[in-house]
């Protein structure tokens, strides 16, 4: 794509994203959209580590959960929405510390089953804790917080306050992926003997992309909490947590359009296609399937890369049949 | 020895795995400027050596001194940073990324830059200047924007070497520099290094002698893990264990 083409696809989404409620109208359909909006930040914070780091995390979820308990627990408790907020952030980004230095005793599969296990405990800590979680119960968030005295308890303003996380969680993202340190996290991921040899400290970097992801999941997990008004164990399970880990793979790891566009396809199954089919479960298994067996490096490289090659394509049979009319008029 | 401090020296190191001794009380000094050659079979426990050196493996006990300090429990990321480099006998870079990209990396891991994460990478003038430089001291320059991927061999081999110089060390450790290379490739990286200043002091492992007989100053003979023989060239290739050990007569 060149530069243009790029800031004019840009203004156009821009335009589009800050425009949709009005085109979209029915406030169910705009709760959808925050809900994309907010899994998608969700998304791109695992991408951090799946994408970047080489870190494959399936216990997400607790992190995300212990940021929504948290501020749900401060709110019961009668505090603040901005106590409630700032305490989340602070607590979550303490357990993504403590996380990440269990979890950085190993990578790889060791990585993974670590990070399974600390997801596992949060689950059940949220489950069986009931004096402090309420259990199965779970805990009513009764009131959403209003920024600047901007009431958010519609649909649309909603909308609004996820649409601004959203921008800031992908400007981060994207000043992090040209940097210095998003350059070295990508080092580390592809051969960390090589970047220990040449000065850099793996472990930190490591651990420091942990925090950084761990921050935009309690981000998402407050959004959350705000967007549903109720929050449960089943948040921190094993499926939430390979849910985003689906919506990272399908979309395209190491990219930034890639969560996202996991993000919608998982949200947009979930609530849409199960209104009319029940099983959107084998529905959603099998659009990954597809996406797999026919794009493995994920939707949104898969798609440029058919694209790629389609334009090649077409270039190659113009410049044939422009070539051939030459070639006839010549004798 | 002369009276200097030596710029590297290992005393009485060993590392065993398992049952197996592959490093065994090895004791050696290289002087500041010195070409250094360690050669040895298949199995000496060479790359062992450098991985101790280099601190990607804890000795089991001897400790390892780089000028006046040290560095026996330094941790491997920072000895770069105190003026150590390598290269890798087989071949480690950044197969995604540009040539210049893998010589940038190489550059960021000695600045403060490298913990940035705001800054845009490709606006860093200075270090991606000198990026360049480096590659140009390698003639690599007219290739820098070149993916790796689509590099040959013997230029990855340069651009090992071009990383490894680009952090300006004191002590060179190259591990094979020569392997895998045609004779011409073999030439490019032998200029290569006769253009290294003095200021920088060499140590080279090779197990086929020949290929860096005439570069050597000093010649250390590993064999199972024990240094065997020691001296100048001359000495090294006259003596009786070296052809029984290397030539196998």
């Amino acid at each position: 794509m060149t530069p243009r083409l790029r800031c004019a696809a840009l203004a156009v989404a821009m335009l589009l994203l800050i425009t949709l409620p009005w085109w979209v109208g029915n406030s169910y359909y705009i709760n959808i959209a925050s809900q994309i909006l907010l899994f998608a930040v969700f998304a791109l914070a695992l991408n951090v580590l799946v994408g970047y780091a080489g870190l494959v995390s399936l216990g997400h979820a607790g992190l995300f959960a212990i940021a929504g308990y948290t501020a749900a627990l401060i709110l019961q408790a009668g505090h603040g929405h901005l106590a409630a907020n700032a305490g989340a952030v602070v607590v979550t980004l303490a357990s993504s510390a403590i996380f990440a230095v269990l979890a950085l005793r190993s990578t790889g599969i060791g990585f993974l089953m670590i990070t399974l296990a600390l997801g596992q405990i949060i689950w059940g800590v949220a489950y069986r804790w009931a004096s402090l979680t309420g259990g199965d119960n779970g805990i009513n968030v009764t009131t959403r917080p209003s920024p600047l005295g901007l009431s958010l308890s519609n649909a649309p303003s909603f909308y609004f306050a996820c649409l601004i996380v959203f921008l800031l969680a992908v400007g981060s993202m994207v000043l992090f992926v040209r940097s210095p340190f998003g350059a070295s996290l990508r080092g580390t991921r592809d051969q960390a003997r090589r970047m220990s040899a040449l000065g850099y400290n793996v472990w930190l970097i490591q651990f420091l992309a942990i925090v950084f992801s761990g921050f935009w999941t309690g981000i998402s997990g407050l959004l959350f909490i705000y967007y549903n008004q109720f929050i449960s164990p089943q948040v921190s399970a094993l499926t939430a947590s390979a849910e985003v880990l689906l919506m990272v793979i399908s979309g395209g790891t190491a990219t930034l359009l890639g969560p996202i566009a996991g993000a919608v396809i998982v949200v947009v199954m979930k609530n849409v296609v199960s209104a009319y089919i029940e099983r959107w479960n084998l529905v959603l298994g099998v659009i990954f399937i597809l996406i797999i067996t026919f794009m493995p490096e994920g939707l949104v490289p898969g798609t440029a890369r058919l694209l790629r090659w389609g334009w090649q394509v077409a270039r190659a049979r113009w410049n044939r049949t422009a070539g051939g009319a030459v070639e006839e008029r010549r004798p | 020895m002369t009276g200097n401090v030596a710029a590297l020296a290992v005393s009485h190191l060993s590392k065993s795995f398992g049952g197996l001794r592959v490093t065994a009380d090895v004791t050696l000094a290289v002087e500041p400027g010195e070409r250094r050659l360690i050669i040895g079979p298949n199995g000496a426990g060479k790359t062992t050596l450098f991985n101790l050196i280099t601190g990607e493996i804890a000795p089991d006990s001897g400790s390892i001194t780089l000028f006046d300090r040290n560095i026996t429990r330094v941790p491997s990321h920072r000895r770069p940073h105190l003026g150590m480099a390598r290269t890798y006998q087989i071949i480690t870079l950044f197969d995604r990324d540009t040539i210049l990209r893998n010589v940038t990396l190489a550059l960021l891991g000695l600045s403060r830059l490298r913990w940035s994460a705001w800054r845009n990478i490709d606006h860093q003038e200075d270090i991606i200047g000198r990026a360049r430089e480096a590659l140009a001291r390698v003639g690599l320059d007219h290739i820098a924007d070149r993916p790796l991927s689509q590099t040959s061999y013997g230029e990855r081999r340069r651009v090992e070497i071009a990383m490894a110089l680009a952090q300006d060390p004191r002590v060179l450790l190259l591990d094979e520099p020569f392997a895998g290379l045609s004779i011409d490739e073999r030439r490019d990286v032998r200029e290569l290094l006769n253009a290294v200043p003095r200021t920088v002091t060499v140590v080279m492992i090779e197990h086929n002698m020949d290929v860096a007989l005439d570069w050597a100053e000093r010649i250390t003979l590993l064999h199972f893990g024990e240094v065997i023989v020691e001296g100048t060239r001359a000495e090294v290739v006259a003596h009786a264990r070296t052809r029984e050990v290397y030539l196998g007569h």
